[in-house]
């Protein structure tokens, strides 16, 4: 593990556990994710990572603690968590499929706006909306219903989703699964793009994606944090090599 | 262009519908047709509101009748009140107990002004406490339709039970004025029809905003992904909640004026079978379109009252198979024909596929 | 004494006919997400069945015990009827079903109203059941016994064949894992069949001994379905022993509110508390948890 220093914005979190049924998900987890710079979650099948994401978004029940802007984010109602800044996408692209892709940006940009006025209809395209409707490449399907959206599209307005809402902590739950090469480097570029003054969070199992774009890995293994640090060190450690990657063949990361 | 067409479509259509309603019906249909207009109007209001919940917001409400009575006794007490006099029982009261004194519940009925607030006040408190307690737990689909199912059962039940104070299963009657007005003069008739005419209009409008605001979007979002719309910041217990309660405040506005026009207010106008044939002229017109409930209950309320007189059990026959092949056969009811005609020829003209398919299915 | 003795033995025997007839009903919800409002004409039909057969066969001692088993055919016959025709075509829409179902029983219960008397039938309760036993003092009626006695067989029945047959371990395996069971060989579509008369069986069962008790006539279903649905909703879905918790629960309660105030004050008493616990615990009694956003 590598002493990070803590950034003042940084999410914190604090011996987090989760438990079904009296079995632990996760247990006495610590981890901190700080803005500018892409962190990145990986770990086996089942190792716990989205369950640590569905416990920071309110989600699932965790104990422990996660404070992020000096607020406690476990206990929360989740739409309060979002409201607090942390926003997530989800494993499997979920956006409204019967609304437009700027219907479902439009829809995202609204928490910020005092509740009567969802009673007015749309007038015009809000400037945030049309940002990330640039941003994340749309423009052109702007009108389309997202649900004829192609697979990585819709991850992308699930992100330009959360850059409407502006969510300073995004955590990205295996957003480039399943998406073509090109479609992968693009998402890098963007991830890279937004990342400057936000804190990311990508859930991955593509190495090679991992690669080109961490700079924080944190491997989590049977509900805990086997290690933590930049790529070349995560790529060093033994203990990761062995449970996670050694599993295969020697040598398997670079797989 | 197209758009800007597209856009004041329903308004137009609004407007064709008031003239029919306010204009072209009044100078046709004889006194007692448009009374039988009238009626319909009542119920078309609650199928109005079962649009906005069910349609666009995917809450099955079995239970309107609930609302409907809230209004509608609100309205009867007033009306029976003003019919006795100052001062005066109700006759079945004096019927049942010729001692007792009036019910103080009833007291404050005598106003016209409190009635009034009463018939909008009454649906949004209790349909708050209810929608509160419902949506925050996150009760839904068939759990909340069976649960207000239940709730017009027992409040149908309660009514039939408390005679001395609801006049029971024969209900309210023997009115002879609304607010001043005899309900003898033809006159006085057809501005209730007027009146009544034209809060069906206004609920119409008032959903017409509903569903082109932001609001609509994010019912319809809510209706379709509950859960999502919760990681958006909003709380879909809230969405829920405002779209159940203007359906509640319209339920009662078509109660309240249910009552002058019918002349009667009892149990069988609210109770489940009330609450089902509610639902019916939306589910055949079109949930989760503007004109489909308002349309499908016009229609269904004149099959109801011409079919039924003549053959009552034909009349059974032909609703509970509406429910079937409907649902079956065509969950977007009457008005999805319309849309995908509509669709195609947009796409004809624009030369986009038409996506409406599966819109009314949720 | 006596005061408690009788509502809650009342009580009691209402809570195994809610059970019988919110057994079928959960299996069917449960397994399925099918929403049957025509469970109560299913009663209906086992209640009739109960009438005509005392017509055919002329010794009411036996009659009794005949139809239990033809209403079970007779209603689970409906029951599959209903499933080929009409809630097929809905699986992956079950707030449909309910309204389709709704219009299903509207369409039985005018064609009860046109076949059998409208003032409804009577149905003669059989010399060795139309007997008191004297619990504490209070006369039970023997009936009412023998309506527990038959829930708890339905119940033991059923338990039998979902714990000890291979029939069984196919319902509990598409219950917990549609899409898994299938890839397993189990024939969903046959599951759902049997599950379904099973269901509707057991509404036919529940159905001879509410004519026992009760007025037959149309109206029959519709007084006890929204109940039976309440019960299922409170009990929790998946496992037995929340169903039969809540129809104790129900029945008892019930009883004991009717004692106090009146039928129908107890009934909307019932309900709101039914509401209530909803609202502590949305999911009932027990759940069989799952996993997954939506
Ligand atoms: N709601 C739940 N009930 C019971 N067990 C659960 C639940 N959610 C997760 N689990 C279990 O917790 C463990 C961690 O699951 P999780 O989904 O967090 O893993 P993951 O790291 O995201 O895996 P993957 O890479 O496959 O997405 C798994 O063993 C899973 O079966
Ligand atoms: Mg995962």
């Amino acid at each position: 593990m590598t002493g990070r220093h803590l950034h003042p914005d940084a999410l914190l979190v604090r011996d987090l556990s989760v438990s079904f049924d009296g079995f632990k998900a996760i247990s006495g987890v610590d981890v901190s994710f700080a803005p500018g710079e892409l962190h990145f979650l990986i770990g086996p099948n089942g190792a716990g990572k989205t369950t640590l994401v569905d416990a920071l978004t309110g989600l699932v029940r965790g104990t422990g603690s996660a404070t992020y802007g000096g607020k406690e984010l476990l206990g929360l109602r989740s739409h309060k968590i979002v409201r607090a800044g942390v926003g997530r996408t989800f494993q499997t692209a979920t956006v409204f499929e019967q609304l437009t892709v700027l219907q479902n940006l439009d829809i995202a940009a609204g928490l910020h706006r005092p509740a009567w006025r969802l009673a007015l209809a749309r007038r015009g395209v809000p400037t945030a909306v049309e940002e990330a409707l640039e941003t994340i490449g749309l423009s052109e399907l702007r009108h389309r219903p997202a649900g004829v959206l192609a697979h990585g599209q819709k991850q992308w307005l699930e992100i330009g989703m959360l850059l409407v809402q502006d969510a300073r902590v995004m955590f990205l739950d295996e957003t480039v699964a399943g998406m073509s090469a090109d479609e992968r480097a693009e998402t890098g570029e963007l991830l890279r793009r937004i990342g400057r003054d936000r804190t990311i969070v990508v859930i991955e199992h593509d190495m090679d994606f991992v690669r080109n774009h961490a700079d924080v890995v944190t491997v989590m293994h049977a509900g805990r944090v086997l290690a933590e640090g930049s790529v070349a060190e995560i790529q060093a450690n033994e203990a990761v090599q062995e449970v996670y990657l050694g599993r295969t063949v020697k040598g398997s990361v670079d797989a | 262009m197209i758009t800007r067409l597209k856009s004041s479509l329903p308004l137009l259509g609004i407007a064709a519908l008031a003239l029919a309603l306010l204009v072209v019906a009044p100078a046709v249909l004889s006194d007692l047709r448009l009374n039988n207009l009238a009626k319909y109007c009542c119920w078309a209001m609650v199928a109005v509101g079962i649009g906005l919940t069910w349609g666009r917001g995917g809450m099955l409400v079995m239970g309107q009748g609930v609302f409907f009575a809230l209004g509608a006794y609100a309205m009867g007490m007033h009306m029976q009140l003003e019919s006795v006099g100052d001062g005066g029982i109700p006759t079945f009261m004096i019927l049942y107990d010729p001692l007792a004194p009036l019910p103080a519940f009833w007291e404050p009925f005598r106003s016209g002004v409190f009635t009034i607030a009463m018939i909008v006040v009454a649906p949004v408190v209790v349909a708050s406490i209810l929608g509160f307690a419902i949506f925050k737990r996150r009760v839904k689909g068939a759990y909340f339709a069976i649960l207000t199912q239940a709730l017009a059962v027992a409040l149908a039940t309660l009514i039939s039970g408390t005679i001395k104070y609801t006049g029971g299963d024969t209900g309210l009657s023997g009115f002879t004025s609304f607010f001043g007005y005899t309900l003898d003069d033809p006159l006085n008739r057809r501005l209730i029809f007027t009146i009544t005419a034209t809060l069906l209009i206004g609920c119409l409008v008032v959903v017409w905003q509903l569903y082109r605001s932001r609001f609509g979007e994010l019912l319809v979002a809510t209706r379709d992904a509950e859960e999502r719309v919760r990681f958006l910041g909003y709380d879909p217990a809230n969405v829920k909640l405002v779209a159940f309660v203007v359906a509640a405040v319209m339920a009662s506005i078509g109660g309240a004026m249910f009552v002058p026009i019918a002349g009667i207010m009892a149990p069988k106008s609210m109770d489940a079978a009330a609450s089902i044939f509610f639902i019916a002229g939306v589910a055949l017109g079109g949930r989760a379109a503007l004109f489909g409930p308002v349309l499908g209950a016009l229609a269904v309320g004149y099959g109801q009252s011409t079919l039924s007189e003549q053959w009552p059990g034909t009349w059974i026959y032909v609703l509970g198979l509406l429910f079937v092949v409907v649902t079956i056969a065509l969950p977007g009811g009457i008005a999805s024909l319309a849309t995908r005609g509509a669709g195609v020829m947009a796409g004809l003209l624009v030369g986009r596929r038409p996506s409406h398919r599966k819109a009314a299915s949720a | 004494m006596d005061s408690l003795i009788a509502p809650l033995l009342n009580g009691t025997a209402d809570g195994a006919l809610l059970l019988i007839a919110a057994l079928g009903l959960a299996l069917t919800f449960g397994q399925m997400g099918v929403i049957n409002m025509a469970h109560g004409e299913f009663l209906l039909a086992g209640a009739l069945t109960g009438y005509v057969t005392q017509q055919m066969v002329a010794s009411t001692n036996l009659s009794i015990l005949l139809a239990l088993p033809i209403a079970f055919v007779v209603a689970g016959a409906l029951g599959v009827v209903l499933e080929a025709t009409v809630i097929r075509w809905m699986y992956d829409r079950p707030l449909d079903t309910l309204l389709a179902t709704v219009g299903v029983a509207m369409i039985l219960r005018q064609l009860v109203l046109d076949t059998f008397p409208s003032q409804g039938v009577g149905v003669v309760t059989p010399d060795w059941l139309d007997h008191q036993l004297d619990v504490f003092g209070y006369e039970w009626p023997l009936r009412q016994l023998f309506t527990i006695l038959l829930a708890g067989a339905c119940l033991g029945a059923l338990a039998a064949v979902l714990k000890f047959t291979s029939f069984g371990r196919q319902i509990r395996a598409t219950v917990q894992n549609r899409a898994l069971a299938e890839t397993l060989g189990v024939s969903t579509r046959m599951v759902d069949r049997v599950t379904f008369f099973v269901g509707s069986g057991l509404a036919g069962v529940a159905g001879v001994a509410i004519s026992l008790i009760a007025a037959t006539d149309s109206t029959l279903g519709t007084k006890y379905i929204v109940s039976a649905f309440l019960v299922v909703v409170a009990g929790g879905l998946g496992q037995l022993k929340g169903t039969i918790i809540a129809a104790w629960v129900v029945g008892v309660s019930t009883a004991f509110f009717t004692d106090w105030t009146t039928g129908s004050i107890a009934q909307v008493i019932v309900f709101v508390l039914v509401v209530i616990f909803l609202q502590v615990r949305p999911q009932g009694l027990f759940t069989v948890r799952t996993r997954g956003l939506a």
